[in-house]
Order: C-alpha cells, then structure tokens, then sequence
C-alpha cells in the first residue's frame, strides 16, 4: 500500500517537474510502456512464462483501435475496446499450445507470433498503411476529443495507477500465488491442485489485453502509428524493461519501464551509440544484477540495516 | 474401508518396468509403507498416485470409486497431497505463503474479485492466513513463518512440504522419503509428526528407507522389488519374511 | 520438371545451405551448454561485414574470408567467456537477454565501425549463369551449396572421430558424466561458441554476393536459422541439416506458388506449427521430466 501511495505522489507531483510539452510527451509514454511491463510482469515476473512476442498485442491493440476508427469509423472508445478485446481474443486462442511449451521452447513460440504478426502488419498495407504506417484518430470521451499533453498525462497517470493497485491485489492473491507456485514448481503447484494450464493462460491473456489496451491508447495518443512497435525489437525492449527493473516486482517494472523509456529520449545527443548501450546495459544488468534493479536495492536497503 | 485401492498398476519407461502388475489396499486411517531398494519403482508408484504420470497399464479406485482424474491438479482435487523426495518448494514465496499456496482447493475465487480484492476475499484471505500459521506451528516451523523459503534450512524445508500438503487437506497423504538427510533428532520429530497424522485420521502412505522409523509407525508394509510386488502385510511379519532380507541383503552386497 | 519448378527448388536449396550452417551454430551451442545464442545471426553479418571491408583494404577474396571467419570465432570467444560463463546457471530469461543484448551490441558496434550502407561481395567465380533442368543457376549458389556440403563433412568427422568433438557430444548427452571424466565443460562451452562463430560467418560470407550484406541482415539470417533448428529437432546436428534444407525449399516454393508477400513469414509459421504439434522436430529427442 505504502508503495502504491508513493507511485500516486510521484504521478501527482511530477508536474511540477514537467517544464514543457515534450516533457509531457516523455512521461506519457513513460507511463503507457509502465502499464504495457506491469502486465507483462504478471506473466515473465510472476508466473515465470518468457514471452518474447509482447509487442505483436501491443500492435493488434494499436491497429486494431486505429483501422476500427480511421477506415469504419468506430467511436474511438468502442474501438479501443474492441482491439483490446481482439489481443486478448488471440492470445487465449493461440495460448493453450503455445503455454503447454517451457522455457526456451516458450520463448521461440511467443517469438514466433510476435514476428508473425508484424509481418502480417507490415504486410496488409491497404488497412495499415504498410511500412509508412496510418494516422489515428484522437480519442473522444462522450463527445469531447481528449487532446493537449496535459489531459493524456492525466488519463495515463490514472491509468497506471489504477493497474498497480489491481496488479499488486492479483499477486497477493489466491490467483496470484497460484501464479508464483506454478513458477517456483510447476510440478507442486499441480500436486497443490493449481491447475497450471488454465492459470498460465490467464496471466498470458491478461498481459496480452493490458498490452493490447497500451497499444490502442499509444496509437490515439500519437496520432500515427507505425509498424516499428510491432516488432520483435520492441519486444524484446518490453521484456528488458521488466528484467531490468525488476522482475516480480511490480515497481520495478515501473522503474525498468521508466529509466528505459526517459533515457534514451534525454540522451538523443548519443543517438549513434544508443544500439551499443542498449545492449552493453541489458549484458550487464543481467551478468552483474539478474535479479534487476528494485529488488537489488530492496537487498542492499535490508543489508544496511 | 478400502481408501484406495490399484489393480494391475504398472509404469514402463521404454522399456524398463519401473512398477509392474502391482495389486494392493490402502484403508482408511492407516499409515501404509512403501519400502524396498534403490530405484525399486516407489518413487515411480507415488508418480503414479498423484497422476504425474499416466499408468502404462491398470486401474485405481478412490474411496470405492473408480478414479477418473487425468491431470495431477485433478487427483489433488479428489483428495490426494504428496510430498517429494527432491524438495519442490516455492522457492520464491515466503514459508508462510508455501502452506498459503498449498490451500488453492479451498481457496476458490475469480479473477475479477482477486483483482479488485473484495472484502469477502480479504476475510478468506486472513482465515488462510491463520489456517497456515496454525500448519506451521503443528510441523513446528512456527518462527519461520515469514522468511524467504529459500534461507530455511534442508530440515525445515521437508516439513514444510509436509505442512503445505496437509494445507489442502488430503484424505490420502504420500510422504516420499521425510527423512532422507536428516539428522537423528529430525528424524524423531518426523516420527511424532506421522504418529500426528495419524491421530487426525488422515490417511498416510510412507516412502522411506530408515527402517526404524517404518517398523516404529506403519500399520500395513508394501515391499516392492524391481517394480513388482515382494511381500505385504504387518511390520513384524515383513521384517522377518526370508524374501525382503534376501533383497536387502543382495542389494548391499554391491 | 517444369522449369520453374527447378528454379525454386534450386534457390531453395541455396538459401537452405545457409539456415542450416546458422542451424548448426545454434545446434552446437545449445548441446554444449543449453544457450540457444541469439546473437548467431550477428556473426553471419560479421563474416559479410568483415570480407567487404578487408576486401575493400585491398586483401585477396580468400585472405580476407579466413581473417573474417577468425574475428567472428574470437566475438564468439569472447562472447562465451565473459557473457555466458559468468551467467551460468541462470535463468532462460536471462541467458536469453544476454545473447539478445550481444547481439544488439554487435549490430550497434558494427553500425559505427563499419557503415548502414548494404554491400555486395563480388561472386567468388563470375556471374555467368549455368543451365540446369531448364532453370539457371548462379555459380556461387554452387559454392554455397558445395561448401556447406563439404562443412557438413567436416563436421561430421569432427564430432565422431576427434577428441575435441567427442567431448563436446559427451557433455551434451550427460554434463555431469562428463565432467567426471575430465572433460572440461569451461572449454567445451569455449570451442562450441568460435566453432559456431566461424560457421556464422562462413554462411555470411557465402551468401553475400547473392543477397547483399549490411549491418542489420543478422536479425533476419539468425531468426530464420533457428527456425531451421527448430523444425530440425533442437540440439541435433543432422536435424539442424535437414531443417534448414526443407525451410528453404518450403520458403522458396511458398513464395513462388502462394504468396511472395509473406515469403518471410513462411519460416516463423513454420516454427509456431512445429513447437505447437511436434517440439521435438524432425530428428530432435524428447527427455521427460523426472520428479
Ligand atoms: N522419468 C523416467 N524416465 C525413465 N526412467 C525412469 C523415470 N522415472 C523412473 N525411472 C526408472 O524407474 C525405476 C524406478 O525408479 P524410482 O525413482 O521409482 O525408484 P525408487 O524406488 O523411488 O528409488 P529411490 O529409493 O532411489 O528413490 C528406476 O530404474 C528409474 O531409473
Ligand atoms: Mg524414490
């Protein structure tokens, strides 16, 4: 609870922090890739499943919300809910066999969609656009189009809020130990009556629709999207984000999602180095820390005292 | 009363007959011992039992009833805990939230509540709380309820498997091997520990090699020789049966 | 046979070539050690990368792929033994970070040493195309399938009839067995990596003239070897042969006969198909689980 009351503070106080428009800028995305990572924590932190295909729910969220409203003229909430619903849709249908597979098998199956589905993005130009991509229309709530950076902030820091609380309730949970047992051992958590099958497809259908929900509001929020946030790399940037954090740890996918979001746009004077420290840091991170970031300070904190 | 009861059970692994046309009776209230040398099938049977593996040929019969469940959640569900040989912790949970987890069955309830933790859950949430200190306090693991499970030590760490088992309340509970690698004064608290059982009626099928502890506190012995049958019966009979010293022995010697 | 049909299946078959020699790297690789390294790709890019530039320095063909090949087995080296050694024992997700920030690494590095810019290599015996069955074949996809042949030789007689190549099998098979009897793990991890290096960037190498080479083909070169691993059965070698032969001719033939849009897809449909029905591949064992 403590931690949840000092998230608000921090998405309460940062205005004051937040100097100009593309500040804002910054700290939404911080917030919708914090949203996208705390999902995906429940699933990699948690219930111990790699998916390396994440940003595939984060595109079919995107285009779905952005073809239902640019080319059928869907009312933007009613498509943002539909491709959420359609991520969510996909990954129970593709789950069940692709969850019956463990570690790096797993991980070569998400991988797989993943690309899939960015191809068929890339591919399908006459509804997406293709390569160039698609403009977006803005999202409306009862009539009234939200845009400016200031009301987005809001909506995301509300958003993100409001998806810690529930996270940070499903892990403390029945649901959510179910999901720590069946990662610690798959084999006792059966024996404990934990049907394993059925709960890891909730936590991948659960990451696939918060990740899907990200996508559709990152698409309206921008304006234009492109299939660049569909693809494989994104995912695996998902995926650092939550390994470099933290994982199962809910604030440390906050803070893997926010330091690797922030950075990189602050830093655009090191562009040309920025593949090389990308990847010397996640080499690193996970020689050096392979718990991630929180949780190590968490352990030196304690050790202190 | 008949709790469980196999005909015929028998589990090949390409080609080695690990359990072979093995018949027996387990009834109710009793504490059933499985012993026999290394890698004899006991393991392999409580595999068996608790539906990690699917039997290669045979039946069982739960409380009188044929046993229908396929996976192992589903024989947990029927009634049926265990515990393993190769330690199966929650590593990554506190002890305290091991017997938690091991309460699932009872534990029912839907995503959306757990989401939203509604207060109804908050209040099942502290009974399973409570039931689980209690759980800890019998396996005498008390004052390790909120550490990490991965700093207790090899001795607690069994016990609390046992604790975590009983955590869902199985009619039928296979312990295999409580006392591998403990030390003579554990083991004594094992033995009380059983004797426990006992006395809360649950029924309990011991898988262990320290013959002290299985002559102390079995009702009925299963000898099992390369997956099949030796000899069955009470503890003085099975000790002193020419058959069950001869495989012992036999296996010592190399 | 139609003549088209020929072309197909030739190019499938040149292309094939190449997903099994990256195949084999991650087959050798997750025998020796249970890495599957992501960043195999990157060494095919390095062994393309690495002969233009030497070639443009003004080395002759065959000097400047040999000193390639040898860059590419000292980043696999050194990619062995300061990445993965220190991180063994971790988890999937981790070991999977690791070699994916490898190769990030290696793709940056090879963006700032080198350029963004594709190049070809020349073809190593002219242009002049062969007829075969009524199709044309490029001289070099006769180099690229010859060598891998010949690759597959070597390989062969190098994992049944030399020490090296024993220990290897042996570690795979039974790691602590193994290790009791004196093999040591630490190296076999160490040849495994430049061995699957060197066969990276042979590949890379090989295929340059055909496809063009720059900065970023290892993405797409290593993803579509490992979907060869995949449907070849995963840490077999022959499997690894066969998967990337049958990905190409099913890449070749899909594209030809169904849609050249989703050429590219083909491989990844594919892989989901076989880890979904069959994991184990076509020649991939299946271990239980032992509690
Ligand atoms: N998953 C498996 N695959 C192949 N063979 C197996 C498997 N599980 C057990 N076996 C074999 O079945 C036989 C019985 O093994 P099991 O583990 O049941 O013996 P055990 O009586 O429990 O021995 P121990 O006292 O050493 O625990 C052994 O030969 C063993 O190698
Ligand atoms: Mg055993």
């Amino acid at each position: 609870m403590r931690g949840l009351l000092a998230l608000a503070a921090v998405v309460l106080l940062a205005p004051l922090a937040l100097a100009n428009n593309y500040h804002y800028e910054i700290a939404i995305l911080v917030g919708l890739n914090a949203i996208v990572c705390v999902g995906l924590n429940l699933l990699i932190g948690y219930a111990g499943q790699v998916s390396l295909g994440h940003a595939g729910f984060f595109g079919i969220g995107a285009y779905g919300s952005a073809i239902l409203a640019a080319r059928y003229g869907w009312p933007p909430l009613a498509s943002l809910a539909a491709a959420t619903a359609a991520a969510a849709l996909l990954a129970w249908v593709v789950g069940r066999p692709i969850l019956r597979l463990r570690g790096h098998y797993l991980a070569m199956a998400t991988l797989g969609l993943g690309i899939i589905i960015s191809i068929v993005i890339t591919t399908e130009d006459r509804y997406t656009g293709g390569p160039d991509g698609m403009s977006v229309p803005p999202l409306a709530l009862a009539g009234f189009a939200l845009s400016g950076e200031r009301a987005w902030y809001w909506l995301v820091g509300a958003l993100l809020v409001a998806t810690v609380w529930l996270s940070l309730n499903l892990i403390d949970s029945p649901v959510g130990r179910a999901l720590r047992a069946l990662h610690g051992s798959e084999v006792a958590a059966e024996v404990a009556g934990i049907d394993s099958a059925r709960h890891k497809l909730l936590a991948f259908v659960l990451s696939a629709a918060i990740a899907g929900l990200a996508g559709a509001l990152t698409a309206h929020y921008a304006g234009f999207i492109t299939p660049g946030k569909a693809t494989f790399l994104h995912s695996i940037e998902l995926v650092v984000m939550v390994v470099f954090g933290g994982m199962a740890s809910t604030f440390g996918a906050v803070v893997g999602a926010a330091v690797l979001t922030a950075l990189p746009q602050l830093l655009t004077v090191f562009k040309e180095y920025e593949m090389v420290v990308f990847g010397g840091v996640m080499m690193l991170t996970m020689i050096f820390m392979p718990t991630g970031l929180v949780p190590t300070l968490a352990m030196l904190a304690r050790r202190r005292r | 009363m008949s709790l469980l009861r196999a005909e015929g059970l028998a589990k090949e692994f390409g080609g080695v007959r690990a359990v072979e046309g093995l018949d027996f009776e387990i009834r109710e209230g009793q504490v059933f011992s499985v012993i026999g040398p290394n890698g004899a099938g006991k393991t392999t049977l409580l595999n068996l039992l608790t539906g990690i593996y699917r039997p290669s040929a045979g039946r069982l019969w739960l409380a009188g009833r044929a046993l229908a469940a396929r996976a192992p959640h589903q024989f947990a569900a029927a009634g049926i805990g265990r515990t393993f040989q190769n330690l199966q912790i929650f590593f990554n949970m506190s002890a305290l939230e091991n017997v938690m987890a091991g309460r699932h069955l009872h534990e029912r309830c839907g995503l959306l509540a757990a989401l939203a933790r509604t207060p109804r859950l908050a209040r099942a949430e502290r009974d399973c709380r409570r039931l689980a200190r209690e759980l800890l306090e019998f396996v005498g693991l008390a004052a390790y309820a909120d550490a990490p499970a991965d700093s207790l030590p090899y001795g607690a760490l069994k016990r609390l498997e046992i604790a975590r088992a009983l955590a869902a309340e199985p009619r039928l509970l296979l312990l295999d091997e409580p006392a591998a690698g403990l030390n003579p004064s554990e083991i004594r608290g094992i033995d009380g520990l059983i004797q426990g059982l006992a006395k809360r009626g649950i029924t309990v099928v011991l898988v262990e090699h320290n013959m002290k502890l299985v002559m102390g506190v079995s009702d009925h012995v299963l000898v099992l020789d390369y997956g099949r049958k030796l000899a069955e019966g009470a503890p003085e009979a099975v000790r002193g049966d020419p058959r069950v010293i001869e495989a012992y022995l036999g296996g010592a010697e190399h | 046979m139609s003549g088209e049909l020929a072309q197909f299946l030739l190019s499938g078959l040149t292309v094939g070539s190449i997903y099994a020699l990256v195949a084999l790297g991650f087959a050798i690789i997750y025998n020796a050690s249970h890495v599957i390294n992501f960043a195999q790709g990157e060494f095919v890019m390095i062994g393309g990368m690495a002969t233009v530039s030497l070639l443009g320095a003004g080395l002759p063909l065959a000097l400047a792929a040999a000193l390639a090949v040898a860059l590419a087995a000292l980043i696999g080296l050194a990619l062995a033994r300061f990445a993965v050694q220190p991180a063994r024992g971790a988890s999937v997700v981790t070991l999977i970070i690791i070699t994916i920030g490898a190769a990030i690494l290696l793709r940056g590095l090879a963006a700032l040493v080198w350029d963004k810019r594709i190049h070809a290599l020349p073809a190593f015996s002219g242009d002049a195309p062969i007829a075969v069955a009524g199709a044309t074949l490029a001289p070099q996809s006769l180099w690229v399938i010859g060598v891998t042949a010949l690759i597959v030789c070597a390989l062969w007689a190098f994992f049944n009839r030399t020490l090296n190549g024993k220990a290897i099998l042996a570690v795979s098979h039974n790691r602590l067995a193994a290790q009791l009897m004196g093999i040591s793990v630490r190296r076999v991890l160490l040849v495994s990596f430049a061995l699957s290096a060197a066969l990276g960037a042979l590949a890379g190498i090989l295929v340059a003239p055909i496809t063009f080479t720059s900065w970023d083909v290892g993405v797409m070169l290593g993803l579509k070897g490992f979907a060869a691993a995949i449907l070849g059965g995963m840490g077999s070698g022959p499997g690894a042969v066969l998967g990337g032969l049958v990905l190409g001719l099913l890449e070749s033939l899909g594209a030809g006969y169904l849609s050249s849009a989703y050429k590219d897809a083909i491989a990844f449909i594919v892989m989901l198909a076989v880890l979904m029905l069959m994991p184990g591949g076509l020649l991939g064992a299946r271990a239980a689980e032992r509690v």
